[in-house]
């Protein structure tokens, strides 16, 4: 019988660290490394960015990530999967390219895998939002159109012999997924075993929140070491159970406690996890420590897939524009609220048009909502935000915050101000042949 | 006491849906999350920031909850005018949450072995 496959996450996010999965490759007796980059907006940034520079649009720390681990993996055997090609995953796999040459590292196969862009097949075809039912051309100045691939054309580089795959828009645990299928032989109709292997990519696409991340609350939880988190590693065995631990002597910990955290996040029916390769099934998941940083998953299931694929899209919706202030001292409140009245009443006498405004005291109500009962604070921080149609009515926002240096309430402090693009995403049902994976090789 | 005291809980985002978890320490504790952790409660808690339906799954076997709550996050992370785009800090205000004391309940000891 097969042995088990370890497999790492060596990044939860796009800006994640970079350390923990150099310290995967190198002590992790890992055969994969997974990069996990790309939020749900990340896509729409990422095609903005490439219309701007046809070379640009892959994830921007893709070189420095490659540059940490990819000697070490290519002299160990480690197989690298990450979807940080955004919305380039051709430029992405030639810079990768690159950056092997330029460290002397040869005979790597790279494969670039696109065909998740559908923005072409949206012209004509009028999509109902999952959202709202509205229909897609509601929706003004749409930039990307990405549809969630499976792991399919992963598990098809994968037995081409690619050392490297990066891959646009996939679902996160398809990554993880992908080489579970590849080593074990699972059948793409074995809805069970899917749903074991999704389990486990959902339990590491975000790398240290399940080894103590994102967990300490002392004195009640508490995690040492978290300066230098361990990133997890899956220990997945032929039939989909597995174990979740990390690294020896690295920092943070793997318990029951951890994992149930994880297997939860962004979950909703947890027996209804759609992706584009199962409908898995969480709710009879069991988590057992059975040992130091050694939790073992058990009862994935999965039933099968649906007949469509999601897509998110991308659309410009104006501008944000914010400002804060703060207030100190004996009657900060006072203050505060003073200023947020000041600034009310300019944005309406200088007819700043706003499709919605918001008006907070940071330390009072900015995360609670409207405060039920007010303590008295030592300070208090104004913010006010505004969403407009054009970049200029945005920075007026801060503008008025800032004026209040001057024309305020006494005492004001620590003025900022931004202005930035909302480019927010909506998502649509398409049937599955509408888009078309495709692999590209790369030899070095 | 708190409901920090008993479980432990963390948020999830997608568009404009927030999940939050919520877990026992102790499964002998999960039943007293049933009981006072309903729907209704966690909604009335969310005044001002949730204003769709709050939907509860059970997962007894984990001693778990899980409450997805609609029209939660200002429109989504992406539109949002809120400080907190995600709603992340959503679960630590939820640990603020009453649940009454309990004759022969064993407090749980503050600490994470």
């Amino acid at each position: 019988m097969k042995k088990a496959v370890r497999i790492g996450s060596g990044a939860g996010y796009s800006g994640d660290r970079i350390e923990p999965a150099l310290e995967l490759a190198e002590k992790g007796n890992i055969q994969y490394l997974v990069f996990e980059c790309l939020a749900e907006r990340t896509i729409a940034l990422a095609q903005q960015a490439k219309l701007k520079d046809p070379e640009k649009g892959y994830d921007p720390l893709l070189v420095d990530r490659m540059e940490a681990v990819l000697r070490v993996c290519r002299e160990k055997g480690i197989r690298i999967i990450t979807n940080m090609g955004a919305a380039n995953p051709i430029a992405g796999a030639n810079k990768i390219a690159e950056v092997a040459r330029a460290r002397g590292i040869e005979g790597l196969k790279i494969a670039a895998i696109t065909g998740d862009d559908v923005l072409e097949h949206l012209k004509g075809v009028d999509f109902p939002l999952m959202e709202t039912g509205a229909p897609v051309s509601s929706l003004k100045n749409i930039v990307s159109a990405n549809a969630y691939l499976g792991a399919s054309p992963i598990v098809a580089a994968l037995k081409e012999n690619a050392d490297v795959i990066i891959t646009g828009r996939v679902a996160d645990p398809a990554l993880f997924l992908a080489p579970l299928i590849h080593e074990f032989g699972w059948s793409m109709e074995d809805w069970d075993l899917l749903g074991k292997g999704t389990v486990v990519g959902h339990l590491l696409e975000c790398a240290g929140q399940i080894t103590g991340g994102y967990f300490a609350d002392p004195p009640v939880k508490n995690v040492a070491g978290l300066a230098r988190l361990g990133f997890p590693i899956a220990e997945v065995s032929p039939d989909g159970s597995a174990i979740i631990t990390k690294a020896e002597n690295s920092g943070g910990k793997v318990t029951a406690r951890t994992c149930k955290e994880q297997l939860l996040y962004e979950i909703h029916d947890p027996s209804r996890y759609l992706t584009p390769d199962v409908v898995a099934d969480f709710s009879a998941v069991t988590i057992t420590e059975i040992g130091p940083d050694r939790v073992q998953i058990n009862g994935g299931r999965g039933r099968p897939k649906t007949d469509t694929l999601k897509v998110s899209v991308g659309h410009v919706e104006g501008h944000i524009g914010e400002g804060q202030i703060s207030y100190a001292g004996p009657g900060a409140l006072e203050r505060g609220q003073l200023a947020l009245d000041i600034v009310r009443e300019r944005l309406s006498l200088a007819g700043v048009r706003t499709q919605e405004l918001r008006f907070d005291l940071i330390g009072l109500d900015a995360i609670h909502g409207p405060a039920r009962s007010m303590g008295v604070p030592r300070e208090v921080r104004v913010r006010v935000a505004g969403r407009t149609d054009t970049a200029k009515e945005a920075a007026r926002i801060g503008n008025e915050v800032e004026t209040l240096y001057t024309n305020g309430p006494a005492g004001g402090g620590g003025a900022t101000k931004a202005t930035r693009e909302v480019v927010a995403v909506a998502s649509i049902l398409i049937s599955r042949d509408t888009a078309t994976p495709k692999i590209h090789y790369l030899g070095v | 006491m708190k409901l920090r005291e008993l479980a432990h809980s963390r948020t999830g985002d997608k568009g404009d849906i927030s999940n939050i978890s919520l877990i026992a320490f102790e499964p002998e504790h999960y039943a007293l999350l049933e009981k006072y952790v309903t729907p209704e409660r966690v909604r009335q808690h969310f005044t001002g920031i949730v204003y769709g339906q709050v939907t509860r799954y059970t997962l007894p076997a984990l001693g778990a909850l899980n409450f997805v709550m609609e029209r939660a996050l200002g429109g989504g992370v992406t539109r949002t005018l809120a400080l907190d785009a995600h709603g992340k800090c959503l679960s630590s205000s939820l640990m603020a949450l009453d649940i009454p004391e309990l004759d022969g309940l064993c407090k749980p000891a503050a600490g994470d072995a």
